[in-house]
């Protein structure tokens, strides 16, 4: 691995030195290290091109690595990873892709990711994306996440995307059997002329099947942002979806909730806040000691922390 | 320590502040008191720089700071504790307390600032400073923040609102605390008599003026009086 790999690996997934336990790098399209432990297989699939994450059921505090990387213009990836957590497994999954563009074509990523959650099971999944580059070439990142969650299974979804990305859309559908939870944690920024959508695709079969999205949006410069959520209640079941944005600049923000109950025992709420930084919190921080410019550099570090 | 001049400030025809003059000194425990509507908030934001004067000037330890932005009035030592506290989003109370100290401090100082506002430390130095916190709780962050700054001018408009009487208690004797052992003055807006009564000086403010300025016996009887008589120690007349 040269410096630019090792710099995006540390940038996304956090990766200094030695890997301890399961991983799989790829780097402009193809697989170039892997590693499995005895709890969780990895295999290339056979069809298309990807792998398949195998983690045995009762699996105890593993994780599992599995970031991309693209150090050049005129890639164009498409990826399909499946993951099959086994029952009563606990796994955390860092993904991620870091896009490296010097030149002036467009670099491309789609990471179509499945998990099937065994009954019991309980999962991490940490996502961060991250562009850089002095080209011209725009780097883009549509994410796919789908999720079939079984009885008593619980997953946690973080995902960060603060700036160089200049496009991406990023789908997550899931669909929730008895005593799941869901929770999804996103954090995004846009700049520039840069374009980010967020969709949210959640049906909430089971009884006591529980989600809960909590979207933290800046768009600044030009940038526009879109945020589309849809919760389906179809059995007795909370969703409680939170989208909040800060604009600035000539930014643009767009919500679009859905809340749909078909169910009488169903709990459905969305909260959607879009603004400027409140003049209050700027007039706060300022009686503190700081400037203008520094209170809203903090105000935006909490937001998105 | 702080001297105001000719302090005039004028909104849809009303004048909220109509001429005021005073001169406060060092380490003085300050009282503003008066009606509703008396200009008592905006004479406390004009200080701090928060809401700006139609004319007059504002002299800081004998700086004029008329001119100077809210963050350089903080910076040469004045605090401000609003009456509503402001929330945020992700800004935890421990961050406030660092930012507000302008240090570093460790969660055991940050800790003991809580615990001198009635709040159980631990429990509360992690939690982001948002709506999860009752109306109570972050009032008393709100003036942990500006105990935290040690300023040599600190300003709490209003810290009695919306705090439960137990904080309450706790509050008269942080006062009482800071009066004795904090160098610097405080100046604090407050319409509570137990407030009222470990200051050095309260100031009666009616109708954008100087009505009186005395001890809390002389003031009292005549924040709801139309007709209060003037003793020696008016300013304004």
């Amino acid at each position: 691995m040269n410096n630019t790999d090792i710099k995006l690996l540390k940038e996304i997934a956090g990766i200094n030195g030695k890997i301890k336990g399961a991983y799989n790098i790829r780097r402009n399209g193809k697989g170039i290290e892997r590693q499995v432990t005895d709890n969780i297989n990895i295999v290339t699939k056979k069809d298309k091109p990807g792998i398949d994450i195998y983690v045995k059921e009762d699996t105890q505090n593993e994780t599992v690595y599995i970031p991309v990387i693209i150090t050049s213009g005129g890639i164009d990836d498409t990826v399909y990873n499946d993951f099959y957590i086994g029952k009563n497994a606990k796994v955390t999954i860092i993904a991620g892709c870091g896009i490296q563009n010097d030149v002036d074509e467009r670099a491309r990523h789609e990471g179509i990711h499945t998990f099937y959650l065994e009954e019991g099971s309980q999962t991490k999944y940490v996502e961060k994306h991250y562009g850089t580059g002095e080209g011209t070439g725009d780097k883009v990142l549509n994410p796919i996440t789908e999720i079939y969650s079984k009885k008593g299974s619980n997953m946690e979804i973080e995902t960060v995307q603060i700036k160089g990305v200049d496009s991406s859309i990023r789908e997550t559908k899931a669909v929730l059997e008895d005593d799941t939870m869901l929770s999804i944690s996103e954090k995004i920024m846009t700049h520039g002329k840069q374009y980010a959508k967020t969709i949210f695709d959640v049906e909430l079969n089971g009884k006591n099947a529980r989600t809960h999205v909590v979207s933290r949006a800046v768009a600044v410069e030009d940038s526009i942002q879109e945020f589309e959520s849809r919760v389906e209640g179809n059995n007795l079941s909370y969703g409680h979806v939170e989208c909040d944005a800060i604009i600035k600049d000539s930014g643009k923000v767009t919500a679009v909730p859905a809340i749909i109950a078909n169910n009488v025992e169903a709990n459905l709420i969305h909260e959607a806040t879009i603004g400027k930084i409140a003049g209050e919190q700027l007039l706060k921080l300022m009686t503190l000691g700081l400037n203008e410019k520094k209170a809203e550099e903090q105000i935006i570090a909490g937001f998105l922390k | 320590m702080l001297e105001i001049k000719n302090l005039k400030f004028e909104r849809d025809n009303k004048k909220i502040l109509n001429n005021i003059n005073l001169n406060i000194d060092d380490n003085k425990f300050i009282v503003i008191t008066g009606p509703n509507g008396s200009g008592k908030s905006t004479l406390a934001k004009i200080i701090m720089g928060i809401e700006k004067q139609d004319s007059g000037e504002v002299i800081f330890e004998n700086k004029d700071i008329t001119d100077l932005s809210i963050n350089e009035r903080a910076e040469v030592g004045i605090s401000f504790a609003f009456q509503q506290p402001v929330k945020f989003k992700g800004i935890t109370v421990y961050d406030m307390l660092k930012l507000a100290a302008s240090k570093n401090i460790s969660k055991d100082e940050a800790c003991s600032i809580l615990s001198r506002v009635g709040l159980c430390a631990l429990e509360y130095i992690d939690r982001e400073i948002n709506s999860s916190l009752s109306g109570g709780e972050l009032k008393r962050i709100e003036i942990a923040t500006v105990i935290s700054r040690e300023a040599r001018l600190s300003i709490f408009d209003e810290p009695e609102a919306g705090i439960d009487l137990w904080s309450f208690n706790n509050l008269i004797k942080e006062f009482k605390k800071m009066r004795k052992e904090i160098k610097g003055t405080t100046i604090i807006i407050s319409h509570q008599e137990r407030i009222l009564e470990i200051a050095d000086e309260v100031i009666l403010l009616k109708d954008g003026k100087i009505n009186k300025i005395g001890k809390k016996e002389d003031i009292v009887g005549c924040v709801f009086e139309n007709n209060c008589t003037l003793k020696v120690g008016d300013k304004n007349e």
